[in-house]
């Protein structure tokens, strides 16, 4: 049977090469021309021959004519001979006679008829080919209506061999011509089955089958030994060619699991020589077994996709880490083995299909490379920004600008004047970034709708130039506060809607606040005073002074302003301040600290002596010991320029899990590292993160060490291990020791141009340097110049490009074109639609 | 105009010395004068003054005169009557065709029997040219007059040729010097041939009654000493002085010429002529004697990378001055530190660009773009049909090809060098640069297109720098961040600085359906709401994640589920 098989299908790469190679031989001689007498004497047995008879070539069948000499070649590969038979005009035989049979044509196999083919079927090579194939592999292809006829060809192959089974949506299409051709190779090895019945597919296990393009499915039967039992089915998940049946089958001939005793980079498997990766499950003795079961497993998984192999470490000397489980090996050459430690074979399955998908996607644009050349003009103009993209597909819709004051030149320094407390978007109406603020700037509007003393406005720098160079705006979007009779402050915190209000709330109270009593303090403590604040959360600080830190207070003062909007300050140093001080267990100087997370107040002695200093010591201290990491506090903590450990979690986390974690940060460690935590439900783009870190994303909760600043390797706390202070800490001690490998380590890449620009300094030397359009008069001129220049070679050259310019002039000189100048890019506009899908 | 001068001389508080005329300016050799001398002048009360600087803005204010037989007929422009009136029916010849001859013309058009102009070289149309200094449009109705209806004229001839007779009546006759020459002399005036006499439609038979002299101005050399060597321009730049691009004279140290009297510069290029041009050139200078003397660098601002794009964008819609003397001043951008800063001076004359760090006091060490306002190449001049289909670039990608008055931004690795600007190509008004970029010409003159205009800049700007200048939304830079080593420059000036820009949940889904920004959020909602099958399938497999955790080696069991 397999040496059977071999010979097959080394004819079958004979044909594969005939296939490839005869459209350039050109073998128009193969069509033979006989007499009706030559013909039917020289047919001989088992030859099949394609005949069709004609006295004069009638004009109705010219095209079919036509198809019929252009499928000569492709038949005779399959040993199929095409023969013209010419009438004599007095012949009224059978085929001759009948003026109907010379619409036809007629397979023989030998003096047998087979089949007689009206012209209408065979309407072009593929269903020449397909129809005549069909016809003489009647038994190796059996076609079926029914599902009970496709059920009882099954049953009967079960235990004895596979099946074939492909849905074509019509017969003689070039689906079902290689359909036929893969058949003609291996119509003895396995049964085939072709239907165009889109029912049978719908029971074929696909969902939702798409009935408008063929398939094919390989039926494992040959190893169901239960009649009760359905054989597996391995679709083709690419399109029917030839090339790629062929290549299916081989795969499915292919041994399941492969054993391997060697070193994996010296192993080749078919699926390898197919250009599939191969996995490799590390075994050992003790669980070869299971192992093997796994590898099965995994094997039917990925049936089509990759090859599996099971190694047993014990037979091999190899220096592969003991904790490693899973080996890849891609069919791209120089590429080393990957060793990765997975837990679950889904993880196997999606690190193949992710990376046959980034190959088929590479692949493409490989073929589209060909004809980039225009291509990559088109991509340079489109939009790669993700800020300007979205602010021009959003330019239609009109603000709801109704709560923000729009102010000109004129109305400006009036407007200063009305409310206590104004706020100013400078912005610029053709700048992306101003225009994405100017949206977040109307929800604050809105959020602070009816809030006494605060005026929101805005001024297009872009229509009042002067206005924005007078308040020294120099770049877009610029938000600036004015208070009557004070410096304006400039913004300079998240250009976001929830920290722009906050700012402008907290900007309403001058900080430091000087609180007169004891009560008052108190008060200030608990967020009751100032009171326009008592419904907002937020931070404060305290700084408790006796009256000899007179120079701390100054600092302190200068701190106070410089955090304002951010952080609320307060002061005092009364006479009593003592008892103030006793109560929170701090000599003066000190701060006291109530953070907008929690009730407790800190006290912090204060031995900074500079404004800076201070504001440094403020920010460092309000920051959380585990704190949840979003997209709006990471900056804070990346700041530390530390090493991050961060618990990834679907939701809050367990509170045994943020017990030991806080445990963690309060130990001695939380100097050298930021703990934190990730809810991926609040910050979604978490899983972007994880993703980027190991391909897929690990079971949740999942513990990270990102050396951030550090060389950027990521390492997994392992998943087995709970999550407590003591496994951390020991695992951490492994990683300083470098006793662990990193699950990846990011990037370095500098960021480099996305796009290349046009390069107009080439286009503009190429086209000489006096160079342009209107260059078609000067042409003597230029002559002339070039004579006395004396170079030849220029002037040929220049002779060549002048009568381009001529030939370009006179077109542009056709009516009708001319909108062209004053309505540039118009007819461009469609290529908008196509974007780039990654930045 | 009057009135501007002197709002601007009490704006300022300019001291003005009226009814002073400086007659002579003479050199005196002293070691603690700035430049090495004092310039002394002169007045006509022989009062006399000391500097160490001299600024001329005395503009060209001696009018050309031709000499020729019978040439003391003729009056001149700076004193003729103004008064339409006084040339009613009369015939007049205007020497000359400049605007100052056609302005002359237009105003007696309507009264007068005709006009006639002669002049040298043919009439040169300032819509063709570009160049304000040509016939403007607003004068040129006598083009119309003699190309419609055939009464007024233009003619070309040599001055120097010419000559003009008196007869008994007043008329003037035009007649050839040639004539003139060979006449003779006791005949009197009938013993003169005139033209009609051998070719009886010659042009300018008819007589006239008045000759007017338009043929411009020259600067006055003559108060000079010889030792300022103060030397007229070669060629046609002859009535003004010579002068470097700094708008310093080339004998003298130290002496400026400022206003009209420095249009050799850009004589028939640019605007350097004109008072809407020439006010930005003597601030020009202004800013290159505070740095020389003053030691007060020339202002500039320096930004983060980031706002590189905008602040070109910025500047090309609104600098007057980059578009008034266009390839004349020029905007520098000086990159700094790794090119994460740079910093942007405004209307440097260009034509100094290799002496940039001596006479600015800034630093040009890392790179530097010079942006410029530039016509098309040949496209404007003189006879050449302006108005030819598809003069107009429309698509960003040919903005090479641009015509009209366009941004053009050249870099450079390194400042030019002198000897380079010298060797500059003929039609460039910079050396070979190591990149350059167009803006395509807009018919609004509005270079704020996001894609037409803004994006090829960037990618220009991006591939000199060799970074990524795109803007990002907060979450991407979070991801970044977290996932790489380095940041962009727009993540790495604003949200690691706290100042990211987080973006409406509107835009964000707007970048989402471009495909700039993917969604993660999606993930979070079961297979079912997604259309798209396969992405459910990979939704399923992350809850299979959640909820079963299957270690692989227990996965065995699982061979009999499937």
């Amino acid at each position: 049977m397999s040496a059977q098989e071999d010979r097959w299908v080394s004819s079958f790469s004979f044909l594969l090469f005939c296939a490839v190679s005869i459209p350039m031989l050109g073998c128009a001689s193969l069509l033979q021309e006989l007499s009706p007498h030559e013909y039917f004497s020289g047919l001989q047995a088992s030859k099949a021959s394609l005949a069709y008879f004609s006295h004069t070539v009638s004009a109705g069948a010219q095209p079919f004519l036509e198809q019929i000499e252009n499928s000569v070649e492709a038949l005779h590969d399959y040993g199929i001979s095409v023969v013209k038979v010419k009438c004599p005009k007095e012949d009224v035989s059978r085929y001759c006679g009948k003026e109907n049979a010379l619409r036809k044509a007629y397979l023989f196999r030998g003096n047998v008829l087979i089949r007689e083919f009206p012209t209408d079927a065979l309407f072009d090579v593929n269903s020449i080919v397909a129809n005549v194939l069909f016809a003489l592999l009647f038994n190796e292809v059996k076609y079926v209506e029914t599902l009970t006829d496709l059920q009882n060809i099954e049953n009967a192959l079960k235990g004895k061999s596979n099946m074939v089974f492909a849905y074509v949506p019509a017969t003689g299409t070039a689906e079902h011509r290689a359909v036929m051709e893969v058949a003609f190779v291996y119509g003895t090895v396995h049964q085939f089955v072709l239907t165009t019945e889109a029912t049978l597919l719908k029971d074929t296990g696909s969902k939702e089958p798409d009935v408008s393009s063929a398939q094919l499915l390989f039926c494992h039967c040959q190893q169901v030994t239960d009649l009760a039992q359905p054989c597996k089915r391995t679709p083709l998940e690419q399109d029917l060619t030839v090339l790629n049946i062929h290549r299916h089958l081989k795969l499915m001939g292919a041994p399941l699991v492969t054993e391997v005793a060697e070193d994996p980079e010296e192993v080749s498997t078919v699926h390898l020589q197919l250009g599939l990766p191969l996995v490799f499950i590390l075994s050992q003795k003790e669980t070869y077994e299971a192992d093997w079961r796994t590898a099965e497993f995994l094997a039917w998984k990925l049936l089509g996709k990759a090859g599996v192999a099971i190694l047993s470490r014990d037979r091999v000397n190899l220096n592969i880490l003991r904790r490693t489980n899973v080996a890849l090996k891609t069919p791209d050459e120089g590429v080393p083995i990957k060793y990765l430690l997975l837990e679950d074979t889904e993880e196997v399955i999606t690190l193949v299909e992710d990376k046959s998908k980034v190959k088929q996607i590479q692949e493409n644009e490989d073929e589209d490379e060909e004809d980039e050349d225009e291509k990559e003009n088109d991509n340079q103009d489109m939009q790669d920004d993700q800020v300007v993209e979205a602010v021009s597909r959003d330019k239609k819709r009109e603000l709801p600008l109704d709560q923000v004051l729009t102010l000109t030149e004129e109305t400006f320094h009036s407007a200063m004047l009305e409310a206590a407390q104004t706020v100013v978007l400078f912005y610029a109406s053709w700048e992306a970034v101003s225009l994405a603020v100017l949206q977040s700037y109307t929800e604050v509007a809105d959020h602070l709708k009816g809030t006494q003393g605060i005026l929101l406005s805005r001024v297009n720098c872009w229509d009042w130039p002067g206005v924005c160079t007078m308040e020294n705006v120099t770049q877009f979007p610029t938000i600036k506060i004015y208070k009557k009779g004070e410096q304006p402050i400039t913004y300079n915190g998240m250009l976001g809607t929830e920290e722009l209000t906050s700012f402008i709330v907290l900007s309403q109270v001058s900080c430091p606040l000087k609180l007169a009593t004891m009560d008052e303090a108190e008060r200030y403590l608990r967020g009751e005073l100032p009171s326009e604040l008592s419904s907002y959360h937020h931070s404060l600080v305290l700084g408790v002074f006796s009256t000899a830190t007179s120079k701390v207070r100054e600092a302190f003062t200068e701190a106070g302003s410089i955090l304002s909007g951010h952080v609320t300050t307060g002061m005092y140093f009364e006479d009593d301040v003592l008892a103030l001080s006793h109560k929170y267990a701090v000599s003066p100087p000190a701060l006291l600290l109530a953070r907008s997370s929690s009730q407790r107040v800190e006290g912090i002695a204060l031995s900074k002596e500079n404004a800076q200093d201070i504001v440094q010591m403020i920010r460092y201290e309000l920051l959380d010991l585990f704190p949840e990491i979003t997209v709006q506090n990471l900056p804070h903590y990346l700041q530390l320029r530390k090493p991050f450990l961060i618990l990834f979690s679907d939701g809050d986390i367990g509170r045994t899990e943020s017990k030991e974690m806080l445990k963690l940060a309060r130990g001695r460690s939380q100097q050298a590292f930021v703990s934190c935590w990730l809810n991926l439900k609040n910050t979604p783009v978490g899983r972007g993160v994880l993703k980027a870190y190991f391909a897929t994303i690990p079971s949740l909760p999942a513990l990270v060490w990102v050396n951030l600043h550090a060389g950027g390797q990521v390492f997994k706390f392992p998943s087995e291990q709970s999550i407590t202070e003591i496994n951390i800490l020991s695992w951490l001690e492994k990683l300083k020791a470098g006793l662990e490998i990193p699950s990846s380590t990011l990037s370095e890449e500098d960021w480099k141009p996305p796009l290349p620009a046009y390069n107009f300094l080439q286009m503009m030397e190429a086209a000489a340097p006096e160079f342009t359009l209107h260059a078609s008069s000067h042409q003597e001129d230029r002559q002339e110049r070039q004579q006395l220049e004396g170079s030849e070679e220029k002037a040929t050259v220049r002779g060549e490009l002048t009568e381009e310019v001529g030939v370009k002039a006179e077109k542009a000189q056709g009516p009708g074109r001319d909108l062209r100048g004053t309505a540039p890019r118009l007819a461009g506009r469609e290529k908008q639609a196509r974007r780039h899908s990654e930045l | 105009m009057v009135r501007y001068l002197e709002d601007f001389a009490a704006i300022l508080g300019l001291r003005v010395r009226y009814d002073t005329a400086v007659v002579h300016v003479t050199l005196e050799k002293d070691p603690r004068a700035w430049n090495g001398h004092y310039f002394v002048l002169s007045d006509q009360n022989r009062q006399s003054y000391k500097c160490s600087c001299l600024l001329v803005a005395t503009g060209t204010w001696v009018p050309n005169v031709v000499n020729f037989p019978g040439s003391e007929y003729v009056e001149g422009y700076e004193t003729v009557s103004t008064n339409p009136e006084d040339f009613a029916g009369q015939t007049v010849l205007i020497l000359g065709r400049g605007n100052s001859a056609f302005e002359t013309a237009e105003n007696i058009l309507g009264v007068t029997n005709f006009i006639h102009m002669v002049s040298r070289s043919r009439v040169r149309l300032s819509w063709a040219t570009h160049y304000v200094g040509d016939l403007r449009a607003i004068n040129n109705g006598l083009l119309d007059t003699y190309q419609l209806k055939s009464l007024d004229g233009l003619l070309e001839g040599d001055l120097e040729d010419l000559a003009i007779v008196k007869d008994k009546k007043g008329k003037l006759h035009i007649t050839l010097r040639f004539y003139l020459e060979n006449r003779n002399t006791s005949a009197g005036i009938d013993g003169i041939t005139l033209p009609q006499d051998e070719l009886d439609n010659f042009a300018t038979r008819a007589p006239y009654d008045r000759v007017i002299r338009c043929l411009g101005w020259k600067f006055d050399f003559s108060i000079y000493n010889r030792s300022l060597r103060m030397m007229p321009g070669r060629g046609n730049k002859s009535k003004y002085p010579q002068i470097k691009p700094s708008y310093e004279s080339r004998g003298t140290r130290g002496l400026f010429v400022l206003g009209t009297a420095s249009h050799s510069v850009d004589f028939r290029k640019s605007a350097g002529g004109f008072i809407h041009g020439f006010r930005y050139t003597t601030r020009a200078v202004h800013r290159l004697l505070e740095n020389r003397h003053h030691g007060v660098p020339w202002p500039s601002t320096v930004y983060p990378i980031t706002q590189l794009t905008n602040s070109i964008i910025k500047r090309v819609n609104e600098a007057s001055g980059l578009y008034q003397m266009f390839s004349v001043l020029a905007d520098i951008i000086l990159l700094r530190e790794n090119a994460t800063v740079f910093e942007y001076l405004e209307e440097y004359p260009v034509g100094i660009l290799a002496e940039l760090e001596t006479q600015t006091g800034r630093k040009a060490s890392a790179g530097l773009f010079v942006v410029v306002m530039e016509y098309g190449r040949n496209f404007s001049g003189d006879d050449k049909d302006v108005f030819y289909y598809n003069r107009a670039v429309g698509e960003a990608q040919h903005a090479w090809q641009s015509n009209f008055l366009h941004p053009v931004i050249y870099y450079y690795k390194r400042l030019p060098t002198e000897r380079e600007m010298r060797l500059h190509p003929p039609d460039w008004p910079l050396p070979r640069p190591d990149a350059i970029h167009h803006i395509v010409e807009d018919f609004l003159t509005d270079w704020t297109a996001p894609n037409a205009h803004i994006l090829p800049l960037r990618r220009f700007l991006e591939n000199c720098l060799s970074t990524d200048l795109r803007n990002f939304f907060a979450e991407s830079c979070f991801l970044f961040a977290l996932t790489r080593q380095k940041l962009p420059p727009f993540c790495q000036q604003g949200y690691a600085r706290m100042q990211g820009l987080t973006g409406s949940e509107r835009l964000r889904r707007h970048a989402v359906e471009a495909g700039l920004l993917e969604d993660y959020a999606v993930m979070d909602f079961s297979g079912d709401k997604l259309p798209d099958s396969r992405q459910g399938s990979r939704d399923h497999l992350l809850k299979d994640h959640v909820i079963a955790l299957r270690p692989l080696h227990h996965f065995v069991n699982a061979k009999d589920e499937f």
